[in-house]
C-alpha cells in the first residue's frame, strides 16, 4: 500500500499509523524523541528541586506562599480531560471517521487553549502581587524554566495539532498523514504526563512546604 | 533523477550537496566539514604548543591563549571528532545492515546543516570581538565572569549544533532497529553497526542533559535569570553536574564508534572472524550503561563527600573490565590470524597499546584520593588525550584509508598513508607521552606560560617537538588525498579483499540506491560466508521491483540558516536595536520552512525496474 | 503487523470485528480517566486537608507515579505489541532522569 493512495473504509487497516515503513519509522523515531524529552525535564526538575526556595531576601516569596489549590486543581482537570479527548480522536482515526476525529481534536485544542490562558493569568498573578519573577532569584528562575519549558511545549503541541487539522480538513485521512496524527496524540499525553508530574512536583509538594 | 554526478558542472553539484538526503552525500559533507574543523582545531593546537614550547613565551598572550585552549577543546570535541565520526556511520551504517537509505533522510539533512551553522558561528567569534575562553567545559562562576560575547557564541552555537547531533543520533537508532535487510538480526549486526546503536543512545539521554546546562547558562548570561548567581540563591555545582552528565557519556559516544571502526579493520586485515563477538557486544552495551554512572569523577575535589565520591570511583573502575573484554577480544581477533599489514591495520595495531596506557591512567584518576594529586595537572592532559587521539583519531585516520574506496571509489596511496602513521604515531607519543611526567612533576594545566629553572623546559620542547611531527603528518595525508583524487583510479566492490560485511558486496561507491535488492543475511559477516561458498556476491531476498526514494530539499539548510540569523540576534538583542528584530526574524525563516515541509506534500519518487534493469548486469531472480 | 491476524479476507466483518474492539478498547480508555481523575483529586484532597508533609509527599509522588502508568500504557497504548523499543528508550531515559534528580537532591548543596 503506498502512502498517497485514496483510502476507503475498506481498505483501511487496523493500524494505520504503522501500516508504511515512514510510519514505523516515524513511531519508533519519536518515542525515542519523548525518551530524550524525559531526561530533558529530569534534568529540569532536578534543577527545579535544588533550586527551590532559595533566594536572595527573606522577603521573597517562596513556593508555599504561592502556590494555591483551585487554580493548579483547574488547570490539571483541563489538561487531562484534553488528554483523553486526544484518545477520542484516535479512537475515531482507527475507525476511518475522519469528521469526528477533527471534532475531538478540536475540543482538544480548546481545553489545551484553556490551559495556557491560566497559566498566563497564574504567571501574572505571581509577577504583579508576589514579586516573584524570572530575574528575582534563582528560585524564580527555576520555576519559570521547568513551568514555562512545559508550556512552551503546550503552545508547540497545540500549533502542531492545529496545522495538522487545517492541512487535512480537506483531503481526509490517509496513510500519509495517519501516523502525524498519531505522533501528535502522543506528544499530547507526555505533555500531560510531564504535567502530572509538575502538579505533584511543584505545586502540591510546593503547598505541604 | 540523474544517476552519473561525473558530467555535472560545479554549480549543480554545489546545489546538489546543499539539497541532498542522500546519506553517501551527508557523509562526505560531514567528512568535509569535520575535517576542516580538524584542521582548525589542529592549529588551534599548535599555536599552544609554541606558545609552551619556552618558558615565559610571549607569542600568544594570557588572554588569547585562553580562547585558543577553549576553542581547541570544544571545536576538537563537537566540531571535529563527532561529525567526522557521524561521517563513517552514515556512510557505512546503512550499507552494513543492507538498507536503502537512513530512517529520516530529510532529518539526516537537517542534522548535518544544523552541526554546520552552529560550528560556523562558534568560530565567527574570531572575527567578531574574541571568542570564548572559560575552558571548553565552561564552568559556570568562570563563563558568568567572561566579558564580552565569546561565551555566548560558544552557548549559541552548541545549542544548534547540539540539536543536530540529537537528530542525527535517533536517526541512527530508528534505522538500526527498522531497517535491516531481511536476515540481519540484532546478533548479526557488525560491530561499528553496534557501536553506532550504543553511541546514538548515548547521545540521546546525554545531549538534553547538555541541552538544559546550556539554556540555563543562556538564561543566565542574556536573560538575567539567577540559576548560578550564588547571591541571589543559585548554585554553580549544577552546572558542573549538567555539564558532566552529559560529557561523561560523551567521551564513550566518541570512543565507542572508534572501537567499532577498529572492530571492522582488525578481522577483515586478520582474515578470521571477530573473536568473541557477543561478548564484545555485551561490552559494548555495559560500557553504555556504565558511563551514565560515573560523571561525578569528573568533580572528585569539589567536595562532593566521600561518600559520593566512593561510589563514582568504584563505577568508574567497573569500566575497564568491558574496556579490558575488548582489548583481549581485539588481541584474540589477530592471534593466528593471516595479518595483512596495511595502513588501517597499522593504526589498529597502535591503537591497542595506546588506548590500553590511557585506560590505565584513566583508572589511576578515578582513586578519587590520588585524584587530588592528578587533579588540573598535565597528567590529566596527558590520559584524556591518550583516549581521545590514541582512541579516536586513530580510528578516524584508519576508518579514512580504509573506506575512503567505498565513499569515493578509489583507493588512498598505502606508501603515503604509512608514512602519515608513522609520523603521527611517533610525534603522538613524543608529544603527550611526557606530559604524564609533566603532570606529576607539578605542571598545571591551563596555564599560558611557564617560568624557567621548575625543570619543565626540556619535557615541554619535547613536547612541542611531537606536535610538529603530527602537523608534518596531517599535511602528508592532505597530500595523499589530493593525489589520489587527481588519479581516481577506479576500485572494485571489494578493494581491501578481503571484506566481511555488506558495505563490500555493492560497487564503490555505492549506486544512491545502495542495493537492487535487498541481499539475504545468512550470518555474522554475511559476505564472507557466501565468498567461503564460492559465491560472487550476495544472494537477494527480493525480486527486482520499484525503488521508493525521497526528494532531495533545501528546506534543512532554511531551517539551519534561521536558527544561525536568530542566534545572532539573541546574543545582540541587549547591545544593539536590530538584536530582537534579527531574533525574530530568524525565528520566522526556522518556523516558516518548517511549516512549508509540513504543509507541503512530498511523497518522494520511484525508480523503476526497467531502469534499475539496463545497467551491466541483469538483476538475480530471487 | 499487529492485529493483522484479525483478517478475514471479508473487509465488512473485519471492520465491524475492528470497530466493535475499537469500541471496547475506548471503554478502558474512559474507566482508566475516571480512576486518573479519582486519583488526581485524592492528591489535592490530601494536600489541601493540611495532614504531615511526611505522609502526604510521599502518597502524592505514588499517585502521580500509578497516573503516568495509566497514561502511558493506556492513553499512549504502550500496553500493545510492537512497543519493545519504545519502552527500552522510555525506561533508559527515566533511569537516566531519575539518577540526575538524585544526585541534585543529594550532591549539590551540601
Amino acid at each position: 500500500m503506498h502512502a498517497e493512495e485514496k483510502m476507503t473504509l475498506e481498505k483501511w487497516p487496523a493500524a494505520p499509523e504503522k501500516q508504511t515503513l515512514e510510519g514505523k519509522n516515524k513511531f519508533v523515531g519519536f518515542w525515542l524523541f519523548l525518551g530524550g524529552e524525559t531526561v530533558l525535564f529530569a534534568s529540569l526538575f532536578a534543577t527545579y528541586l535544588a533550586l527551590k526556595d532559595k533566594v536572595p531576601n527573606p522577603e521573597h516569596a517562596l513556593a508555599k506562599d504561592l502556590f494555591e489549590i483551585p487554580l493548579a486543581f483547574l488547570m490539571t482537570m483541563l489538561l487531562l480531560t484534553s488528554s483523553l479527548t486526544s484518545v477520542y480522536a484516535m479512537y475515531h482515526m482507527k475507525n476511518f471517521e475522519f469528521k469526528k476525529m477533527q471534532l475531538w481534536l478540536g475540543i482538544t485544542v480548546l481545553l489545551g487553549l484553556g490551559f495556557l490562558g491560566c497559566e498566563i493569568y497564574e504567571f501574572n498573578h505571581y509577577v504583579h502581587e508576589y514579586h516573584h519573577t524570572f530575574t528575582s532569584s534563582a528560585f524564580g528562575s527555576a520555576f519559570y524554566t521547568l513551568v514555562g519549558f512545559h508550556g512552551g511545549h503546550v503552545v508547540f503541541g497545540l500549533s502542531w495539532i492545529i496545522l495538522l487539522m487545517a492541512r487535512n480538513a480537506k483531503r481526509g485521512l490517509s496513510l500519509y498523514n495517519a501516523p502525524k496524527f498519531y505522533l501528535a496524540s502522543l506528544y499530547w499525553h507526555f505533555i500531560d504526563v510531564v504535567w502530572v508530574f509538575i502538579f505533584s512536583v511543584v505545586y502540591l509538594m510546593g503547598m505541604v512546604g | 533523477m540523474s544517476t552519473n554526478a561525473q558530467k555535472k558542472g560545479f554549480g549543480a553539484t554545489l546545489w546538489d550537496f546543499l539539497t541532498t538526503v542522500d546519506h553517501k552525500k551527508i557523509a562526505i559533507l560531514y567528512m568535509i566539514a569535520g575535517g576542516f574543523f580538524f584542521l582548525v582545531g589542529g592549529l588551534e593546537a599548535m599555536f599552544i604548543r609554541i606558545q609552551l614550547a619556552v618558558p615565559n613565551n610571549d607569542f600568544v598572550g594570557a588572554g588569547l591563549y585562553n580562547e585558543i585552549l577553549t576553542m581547541h577543546g570544544t571545536t576538537m570535541i563537537f566540531l571535529a571528532a563527532m561529525p567526522l565520526l557521524f561521517g563513517f556511520m552514515n556512510a557505512v551504517m546503512p550499507l552494513q545492515i543492507g538498507a536503502r537509505d537512513v530512517a529520516f533522510p530529510f532529518v539526516n539533512a537537517l542534522g548535518f546543516w544544523l552541526f554546520f551553522f552552529g560550528g560556523v558561528f562558534l568560530n565567527l567569534s574570531w572575527f567578531l570581538g574574541g571568542a570564548p575562553d572559560a575552558g571548553w567545559t565552561s564552568y559556570a562562576s568562570l563563563s558568568l565572569a567572561s566579558e564580552g560575547h565569546g561565551v555566548d557564541f560558544y552557548l549559541l552555537g552548541l545549542q544548534i549544533s547540539g540539536a543536530g547531533t540529537l537528530m542525527g543520533g535517533i536517526n541512527f537508532l530508528v534505522t538500526i532497529i527498522n531497517m535491516r535487510a531481511p536476515g540481519m538480526t540484532y546478533m548479526r549486526m557488525p560491530l561499528f553497526t553496534w557501536t553506532t546503536f550504543v553511541a546514538s543512545a548515548l547521545i540521546l539521554f546525554a545531549f538534553p542533559a547538555l541541552t538544559v546546562g546550556i539554556f540555563l547558562l543562556m538564561f543566565d548570561r542574556l536573560f538575567g535569570s539567577n540559576f548560578f548567581v550564588t547571591a541571589a540563591g543559585g548554585n554553580t555545582v549544577i552546572w558542573e553536574h549538567l555539564f558532566w552528565i552529559f560529557g561523561h557519556p560523551e567521551v564513550y559516544i566518541l570512543v565507542l564508534p572508534a572501537f567499532g571502526i577498529f572492530s571492522e579493520i582488525i578481522p577483515v586485515f586478520s582474515r578470521k572472524r571477530l573473536f568473541g563477538y557477543s561478548s564484545m557486544v555485551f561490552a559494548t552495551v555495559l560500557i553504555g550503561f556504565l558511563g551514565f554512572m560515573v560523571w561525578a569523577h569528573h568533580m572528585f575535589t569539589v567536595g562532593l563527600g566521600p561518600i559520593a565520591n566512593a561510589i563514582f570511583a568504584v563505577a568508574t573502575m567497573a569500566i575497564a573490565v568491558p574496556t579490558g573484554i575488548k582489548i583481549f577480544n581485539w588481541l584474540f581477533t589477530m592471534w593466528g590470524g593471516s595479518i595483512k599489514f596495511t595502513t588501517p591495520m597499522h593504526y589498529a595495531v597502535a591503537f591497542i597499546p595506546t588506548f590500553l596506557l590511557g585506560g590505565v591512567t584513566g583508572v589511576m584518576l578515578a582513586a578519587a584520593a590520588a585524584d587530588y594529586q592528578y587533579h588540573d595537572t598535565y597528567f590529566v592532559v596527558a590520559h584524556f588525550h591518550y583516549v581521545i587521539v590514541g582512541g579516536v583519531v586513530f580510528a578516524v585516520l584508519a576508518g579514512t584509508q580504509f573506506y575512503w574506496p567505498k565513499m569515493f571509489g578509489t583507493m588512498l596511496n598505502e606508501a603515503l598513508g604509512k608514512i602519515t602513521f608513522w609520523l603521527f604515531f611517533i610525534g603522538f607519543h613524543l608529544t603527550f607521552f611526557i606530559q604524564h611526567f609533566l603532570g606529576l612533576w607539578g605542571m598545571p594545566r591551563r596555564v599560558f606560560t611557564f617560568i624557567e629553572g621548575q625543570g619543565f623546559e626540556t619535557a615541554n620542547l619535547v613536547s612541542t617537538i611531537g606536535a610538529f611531527f603530527m602537523a608534518v603528518a596531517t599535511v602528508v595525508l592532505l597530500i595523499n588525498i589530493i593525489i589520489t583524487s587527481i588519479k581516481n583510479e577506479k576500485v572494485g566492490n571489494d578493494p581491501w579483499g578481503d571484506g566481511r560485511t555488506l558495505e563490500w558486496a555493492i560497487p564503490s561507491p555505492p549506486p544512491f540506491y545502495n542495493f537492487k535488492q535487498l541481499p539475504l543475511v545468512r550470518g555474522l559477516d554475511p559476505l564472507w560466508i557466501e565468498k567461503m561458498e564460492g559465491k560472487k556476491g550476495m544472494t537477494p531476498a527480493e525480486p527486482l521491483g520499484d525503488i521508493h526514494m525521497p526528494n532531495n530539499s533545501f528546506t534543512p539548510f532554511v531551517i539551519s540558516f534561521g536558527l544561525f540569523v536568530a542566534a545572532f540576534g539573541a546574543m545582540y538583542r541587549l547591545d544593539y536595536n536590530w538584536g530582537l528584530p534579527v531574533l525574530i526574524l530568524g525565528m520566522a525563516i526556522t518556523f516558516g520552512s518548517m511549516f512549508y515541509r509540513s504543509v507541503k506534500d512530498d511523497h518522494g519518487f520511484h525508480i523503476h525496474k526497467e531502469e534499475l534493469t539496463d545497467d551491466n548486469d541483469k538483476g538475480v531472480k530471487a | 503487523m499487529e492485529n493483522n491476524q484479525t483478517n478475514t479476507g471479508n473487509p465488512s466483518v473485519d471492520i465491524t470485528y475492528r470497530r466493535k474492539r475499537n469500541a471496547e478498547e475506548m471503554r478502558h480508555q474512559v474507566i482508566s480517566f475516571a480512576l486518573m481523575i479519582f486519583f488526581t483529586v485524592v492528591a489535592f484532597v490530601a494536600v489541601g486537608s493540611g495532614m504531615s508533609g511526611w505522609f502526604t509527599v510521599p502518597f502524592i509522588l505514588l499517585l502521580a507515579a500509578v497516573q503516568v502508568v495509566f497514561q502511558l500504557y493506556y492513553f499512549m497504548h504502550m500496553s500493545h505489541k510492537g512497543h519493545e523499543a519504545p519502552a527500552l528508550f522510555l525506561y533508559s531515559g527515566l533511569l537516566v532522569g531519575l539518577i540526575t534528580i538524585l544526585t541534585f537532591l543529594t550532591i549539590v548543596w551540601w
